[in-house]
């Protein structure tokens, strides 16, 4: 019983997100239906899908569970355009010449030059990250340790997007 | 008529029982026994806060001396309920300070406790003993400062993995002096530094201290002199694990560990360095309880930890230690009883995990009084399940995680139904039953036929219709909580079979199709059960055969509650009232 009335369920659906939030950015939904696999969809099943949306909630660990892995510290990295998100782990880079370099080589785009005055100059993408507190930073501003421990997502935003304050 | 107990020779034989469970029976035989019990009850456990009001349990239980309260639904636990929702202590306490007030022992879970409740407890109770929360929230260091400075007799100050706002360290040095009562103290969840030296003195003078766990802000260093003060602990929780490696510091937490020679349990271990694992070797022989749950460790460290550990009957670790480590326990702790593994990276796109079924198919064969289980692993087949079912009959609990939502048996690709009936046939006594993976309507109707003494079911990503519900609720004779996630029925299972949620605690559904028409009816048809309609947006606004987001239905006989936040709604036994948000702040 596939069907659900006819219902577009997205009327209801609670979306968790910054008021004017952009369709790029990640939706966490609490209904997952379409991911539902039917038997004899077989072969492919191993293949995660692209599009992966986060499901609120699950798997069911608690909070304090989460993040907790400290040898290796994967964070998430968004490229607005791209179909998917990739992962990258921090604790692979001593600095940020380093890690600049891997996320161009990820996203195959090169990122400005960096001044303090500025930010990030002449190629119109911007690393951002999310910091503990939930704030969006931009990459290279604090010392890299402190950066490192700090950031729980990059993400790299188109220079159009970039809000004057950063 | 018979013989006639005189009310003493009663109280005396009821001295004798304590199990609540028991005792509601007796309550039940006739007035005077229930009376007689009353009169006796001295431990009130509420498994839900709304389902009675403190008033009515102060007024029948005037000898009470310890409480037990849960608040907030289970899922909770994972996000599924918005702030605000409700669980508030206040009124408990309230209540408490004024009728009962030789009350010694408040334990919560999952429930708002604030500072001025925890200065009210400190005020009102003379003889206060214990305090225990867990899940909580709502509360800063202050109020742990003011239970810490005025209750005298106090024995047990336990925070498990509460929400604090920490304000500080100082909170520890509010124990005064002349304290010297304490049995166990537990502040593992509190971010901010203690003085070290304040922890040290309120340790040595308090000759009774069984259990001591720390939070992560206390250095190795400092457990070192801790366990030097103590030695006598059983219970141990470490702040953190993660210093710099000098040779005398590693000699030195190794005799600091050696000279505790009762230490049975074992916790904490944050960030733990695999080069400090061999200082804890002298314990493990001794150990009956370890929890590695937060330690980074690889599966080679681990199982050299392990393998010392021949008394371990509990056991909580993460998925680091692979299917070849729970291997070696399976094969080197033969008294394990418990066992839970948890997602290192708790992400729907973990992969290159080396923990799969087999593990839990190695303990499950290894280990024979194995009776608990919660397991996390990326996928499972039908055939571990028919093996565990086999050899591990006694299970009590068995609480499987199959982290990729919908996933089918992966050898062969049919879903897990068969398995989860092997499970639900084969374990008699199990009572907790926590079921994921690719499921039909099928594995439900296996579980309301055989699942005969269940009584908690977790459902998540599962189903094909109203069948499933339907087989729920018309089967698993037990049942007192289920909650249910993303499963696709609608309506007329749970109209049809509205009379079997009176007899439950409480029902959860999050995400299905459950329309507001029949939250609408079934609050109608049922006075003594709360619909409550957790929704962001007002449910008339829809049509009322629109699902709603989600329901929680409890049995109650405190009528609806007057603290509903905005996002609740629950509905008035009289239709003419329409919806509301019966709130009054």
């Amino acid at each position: 019983m596939e069907v659900i009335n006819g219902l577009n369920l997205k009327d209801t659906e609670l979306r968790l997100g910054l008021p004017g939030a952009q369709e790029e950015q990640q939706q966490e939904v609490s209904c997952v239906r379409s991911n539902k696999r039917k038997n004899n969809d077989s072969k492919e099943e191993s293949a995660p899908s692209p599009a992966k949306t986060q499901i609120v909630g699950w798997p069911p660990v608690r909070s304090n569970r989460k993040n907790n892995n400290k040898n290796v510290s994967y964070v998430k990295v968004s490229m607005d355009g791209a179909p998917y998100l990739r992962k990258i782990d921090l604790k692979m880079y001593k600095n940020y010449p380093e890690l600049l370099k891997a996320l161009e080589n990820m996203f195959k785009f090169t990122v400005g030059e960096y001044s303090e005055r500025e930010g990030y100059k002449g190629s119109g993408f911007v690393p951002t990250y999310e910091d503990k507190d939930g704030d969006w930073m931009l990459v290279g501003d604090v010392p890299w340790d402190m950066f490192s421990s700090s950031c729980q997502k990059l993400r790299i935003m188109k220079g159009s997007e970039v809000p004057p304050a950063l | 008529m018979g013989l006639r107990f005189p009310p003493k020779v009663l109280e005396h034989i009821l001295s004798f029982i304590d199990s609540n469970e028991d005792r509601n029976s007796v309550s039940l035989v006739c007035k005077s026994w229930f009376e007689t019990e009353r009169k006796t009850r001295k431990r009130v456990f509420v498994g839900n806060c709304y389902a009675v009001s403190p008033a009515a349990v102060t007024r029948r239980f005037p000898e009470m001396r310890s409480l037990t309260l849960k608040g907030k639904p289970h899922f909770a636990d994972y996000n599924l309920v918005p702030d605000g929702w409700g669980g508030y202590a206040w009124p408990w306490i309230e209540a408490m300070a004024a009728k009962s007030s030789s009350l010694e022992e408040i334990r919560m879970k999952r429930m708002v406790v604030t500072d001025e409740c925890l200065e009210k407890i400190a005020a009102s109770f003379k003889d206060f003993k214990v305090l225990v929360l867990t899940s909580c929230e709502g509360f800063s260091t202050d109020g742990i400062a003011a239970i810490a400075a005025t209750c005298r007799n106090l024995r047990v100050l336990e925070l498990r993995e509460c929400i604090v706002e920490d304000l500080g360290g100082d909170w520890l040095s509010y124990f005064p002096e002349s304290s010297t009562s304490l049995v166990s103290l537990d502040f593992s969840c509190l971010d901010s530094e203690v003085k070290i030296s304040d922890l040290e003195r309120l340790v040595s003078r308090s000759p009774n201290l069984k259990s001591l766990k720390l939070n992560p802000a206390v250095t190795l260093d400092g457990l070192v002199s801790l366990l030097r003060c103590a030695p006598q602990l059983t219970e141990l929780g470490t702040g953190s694990f993660a210093a710099q490696l000098k040779p005398e510091a590693f000699s030195k937490l190794s005799e600091a560990f050696s000279n505790c020679k009762q230490l049975q349990s074992l916790s904490g271990l944050w960030d733990v360095l695999p080069e400090y694992l061999p200082a804890l070797y002298s314990v493990c022989p001794g150990l009956t309880s370890l929890n590695l749950s937060y330690a980074t460790v690889r599966m080679p460290d681990l199982v050299e930890l392990l393998r010392r550990c021949s008394k371990l009957q509990k056991l909580w670790v993460m998925d680091l230690i692979e299917d070849k480590g729970l291997e070696a326990v399976a094969s080197y702790c033969k008294e394990l009883r418990e066992l839970r593994v948890f997602p290192s990276e708790p992400d729907l796109d973990a992969t290159n995990i080396p923990l799969t079924e087999q593990g839990l198919v190695f303990v499950s064969k290894g280990c024979r009084k194995l009776e608990s289980v919660l397991y996390f692993c990326v996928q499972f087949t039908n055939a571990a399940l028919f093996t565990i079912a086999r050899k591990r009959p006694n299970l009590k609990c068995f609480r499987l995680c199959v982290i990729e939502p919908f996933a089918p048996d992966y050898k062969t690709n049919e879903p897990l139904d068969k398995g989860f009936k092997a499970i639900a046939e084969g374990c008699r006594d199990l009572r907790r039953l926590s079921v994921s993976g690719l499921l039909s309507d099928k594995a439900f109707k296996y579980i309301g036929k055989h699942a005969k003494k269940v009584r908690m079911l977790s459902i998540a990503f599962a189903g094909d219709s109203d069948l499933m519900l339907h087989h729920l609720l018309s089967g698993c004779q037990s049942l007192k909580k289920l909650e249910i996630r993303d499963c696709p029925f609608g309506d007329t299972a749970l109209l049809e079979h509205a009379a079997k949620l009176e007899t439950m605690r409480s029902l959860w559904m999050s995400s299905c199709f459950v329309s507001f028409g029949a939250c609408k009816l079934l609050s109608q048809k049922m006075p003594r059960l709360n619909v409550e309609v957790i929704d962001e947006h007002p449910p008339e606004s829809r049509p009322e055969s629109s699902p709603v987001e989600r329901i929680y239905i409890y049995r109650t006989v405190a009528g609806p509650r007057m603290d509903t936040p905005e996002f609740v709604w629950t509905i008035h036994k009289n239709p003419e009232n329409g919806v509301s948000h019966l709130a009054i702040k």
